[in-house]
């Protein structure tokens, strides 16, 4: 197709507003990189001087790598339940006929618009009840939540576009439900499962209010951060440790994003 | 056809979707080495008995037999069937050879051994060499020929095909109706066929089964559903038919009666009538059974006729005639053996003589 077609015809208006969209949305998280490499303690203009001392700093310190530790442990193991419950979920979302689906769905995408505040008392009030102590066991749990709709989501459009009639020909061939799993549903969904991991451990790794909640002695990386804030003599290193997570974080979704589309677009 | 040497045995099948009824009370024989069609509009039932064959779908009532196993609790991963989808269902992620191999993971062969198969395979199909391409990388007729060689490389006794050469254009899809044909003379493999156009079940088939509405309404040879139908459904469904409202006369003699509106009186042998005397039936007439001439023919039935409209199709030309005492006008369809003038019917206005065989007259029950 030309590029003269209304369609395509190129949009001044829209560009702009495109533009100051991008601004307003990424200049203020900027701001964190930007002054982990000012050397001075105090975040304020005009910049003092390049310096990567506050990144150096946190090297030699203990607790960071115990957050850092907690937080990658976490994020493992959630991603991990999060996704193979998303398959399970999104598989029969879109295989089987049952009543009451669409309720279902909005039931297990609600966690996405439920502030996680409400979740993280409920979650504190039930732990309690129930007397369970509070540990990274719980701070997973409270993960699961928050991370399982973005699973499914993720999840969901592989699914749908993925012609019944495979499965099916698998079968025909031989082949039982197990080994037709993995030989045919498996591969073709693949590309989201990754994506699916990636996006968990991403959000589960950032994850604070349910952390917050839940958290019993041992620290996730953002509780550690929100514990530095009180010391302003760390917060440049706080700065710095931001800045890292912000790029791993940014680097994860940008690859999820790439990944669980790969194919969709060409297919059929 | 007897039970005895039936491959394929279908017993009073029904199949209920709720409160809808796909499929009707439906008894089949179909036997060894057959290129067997099911044929019907959408929705009539035909790919539903299909799945049943293969085992996608349950049965509500009613046994299926293949090689006189009762399938009812085979699962479709342990039955002697393949089957080509109608959307062909090439596995994406695997190249060729290995869209082909997917099935005999079970025999434990050699790498070797099962790529020896597949090149088989690829020869059989006109596509050696396409081994390691991707399925996206495949045109319509090719996809198709993987899809039957994915089925039959696991030496199915039955090879079910849904719709097959459907997606097809055209000239692909009359190419591949001959290869499918002498592919399936070559392996002797039973076909069950799938199928909305008569045109190609006619082409294909040894015997076809006309469905409508979840039931079977005449299972036949091509030759014998084009010249005999059963009823006015068939008759109407596979190519054009003319339908004249008549009345039985018996006459007491050797050779009854069929009085037409329209036609006149057809003699016909009297054991050939199985209604009695003065009953209500129909008379159907082909068009291309029909022939107009400017004199009447001697040896064949005729009335006279005025021509209403007529259509130059090159090979044929079709009319459409009004003959007294009927208000629809009579397709009729001929062969123009000799050349047509431009802007001219094949035939003269004036005057016009409709004439056909009494053989070629079918009697139907009236509606």
């Amino acid at each position: 197709m030309s590029e003269g077609t209304y369609i395509k015809r190129p949009n001044r208006m829209l560009q702009v507003y495109a533009v100051i969209f991008l601004v307003v949305l990424y200049v203020p998280v900027l701001f964190i990189p930007l002054f982990s490499f000012n050397d001075s303690i105090y975040v304020r203009f005009p910049l003092k001087g390049v310096t990567l001392q506050w990144y150096v700093d946190l090297w030699s310190r203990g607790p960071v790598w115990e957050a850092l530790w907690n937080s990658v442990r976490v994020g493992v193991v959630v991603s991990v339940i999060s996704t193979i419950l998303g398959v399970v979920a999104a598989r029969a979302i879109t295989r089987y006929r049952m009543p009451g689906k669409g309720a279902l769905v909005t039931f297990v995408m609600m966690p996405l618009v439920i502030p996680g505040i409400i979740f993280g008392v409920a979650l504190l009030v039930l732990m309690s009840r129930l007397g369970v102590p509070l540990s990274l066991y719980t701070v997973g749990l409270g993960h699961l939540i928050v991370c399982l709709p973005f699973a499914v989501a993720t999840l969901l459009p592989r699914f749908e576009g993925f012609d019944p009639s495979m499965e099916e020909a698998s079968a025909d061939l031989g082949e039982n439900g197990w080994w037709t799993f993995w030989r045919v549903t498996f591969p073709m969904v693949f590309p989201g499962v990754v994506a699916s991991l990636l996006l968990s451990f991403t959000i589960s790794f950032d994850e604070f209010i349910m952390a917050f909640f839940l958290t019993g002695t041992d620290a996730t990386l953002p509780m550690y951060i929100w514990g530095q804030l009180r010391f302003p003599r760390e917060f440049p290193s706080v700065l710095a440790l931001s800045s890292m997570i912000l790029f791993v974080s940014f680097i994860l979704v940008f690859v999820a994003q790439r990944v669980g589309r790969a194919g969709l677009d060409d297919e059929t | 056809m007897t039970t005895n040497d039936a491959f394929i045995s279908i017993r009073n099948v029904n199949k209920t979707f709720g409160s809808f009824q796909a499929i009707n009370n439906v008894s089949m024989d179909i036997g060894q080495g057959e290129f067997f069609s099911l044929l019907g509009a959408s929705g009539c039932g035909k790919t539903t008995l299909l799945r049943m064959l293969a085992g996608f779908e349950s049965t509500s009532s009613g046994q299926i037999y293949i090689d006189e196993q009762p399938m009812a609790d085979v699962p479709p991963h342990m039955r002697p069937v393949n089957m080509v989808f109608q959307s062909y269902a090439i596995f994406p992620h695997l190249n060729v050879r290995d869209n082909i191999a997917y099935g005999l993971r079970k025999q434990r062969l050699a790498r070797a051994k099962r790529y020896e198969m597949v090149d088989e395979m690829l020869d059989l199909i006109k596509l050696s060499g396409y081994g390691t391409r991707k399925a996206h990388e495949l045109s319509g007729g090719q996809r198709q020929r993987i899809a039957l060689a994915r089925a039959l490389i696991l030496r199915p006794k039955v090879l079910l095909l849904d719709e097959p050469l459907g997606a097809l254009d055209k000239q692909l899809r009359e190419q591949m109706q001959l290869e499918l044909r002498a592919l399936q003379r070559q392996v002797g493999i039973t076909f069950v066929f799938v199928t909305h156009d008569q045109e190609e079940a006619l082409t294909l088939s040894d015997r076809i089964a006309v469905m409508q509405g979840g039931q079977v309404l005449q299972m036949d040879t091509p030759n014998g559903l084009y010249e005999a139908p059963t009823s006015r459904a068939v008759a109407s469904f596979i190519g054009n038919m003319n339908f004249f409202p008549a009345t039985v006369r018996r006459n007491g003699s050797a050779m009854g009666a069929i009085e037409a509106q329209g036609l006149g009186t057809i003699p016909v042998p009297v054991e050939t009538l199985t209604k009695p005397d003065g009953a209500p039936v129909q008379v159907a007439l082909r068009p291309e059974k029909f022939a107009l001439s400017e004199t009447p023919p001697e040896d064949r039935l005729s009335v006279a006729a005025t021509l209403s409209t007529s259509a130059y199709l090159g090979e044929r030309s079709h009319y459409y005639v009004n003959i007294e005492g009927l208000d629809t006008p009579v397709a009729v369809s001929t062969p123009n053996h000799a050349r047509v003038t431009e802007g001219q019917s094949g035939v003269s206005d004036t005057p016009l003589w409709l004439s056909w065989a009494a053989e070629s007259v079918v009697i139907l029950d009236a509606d």
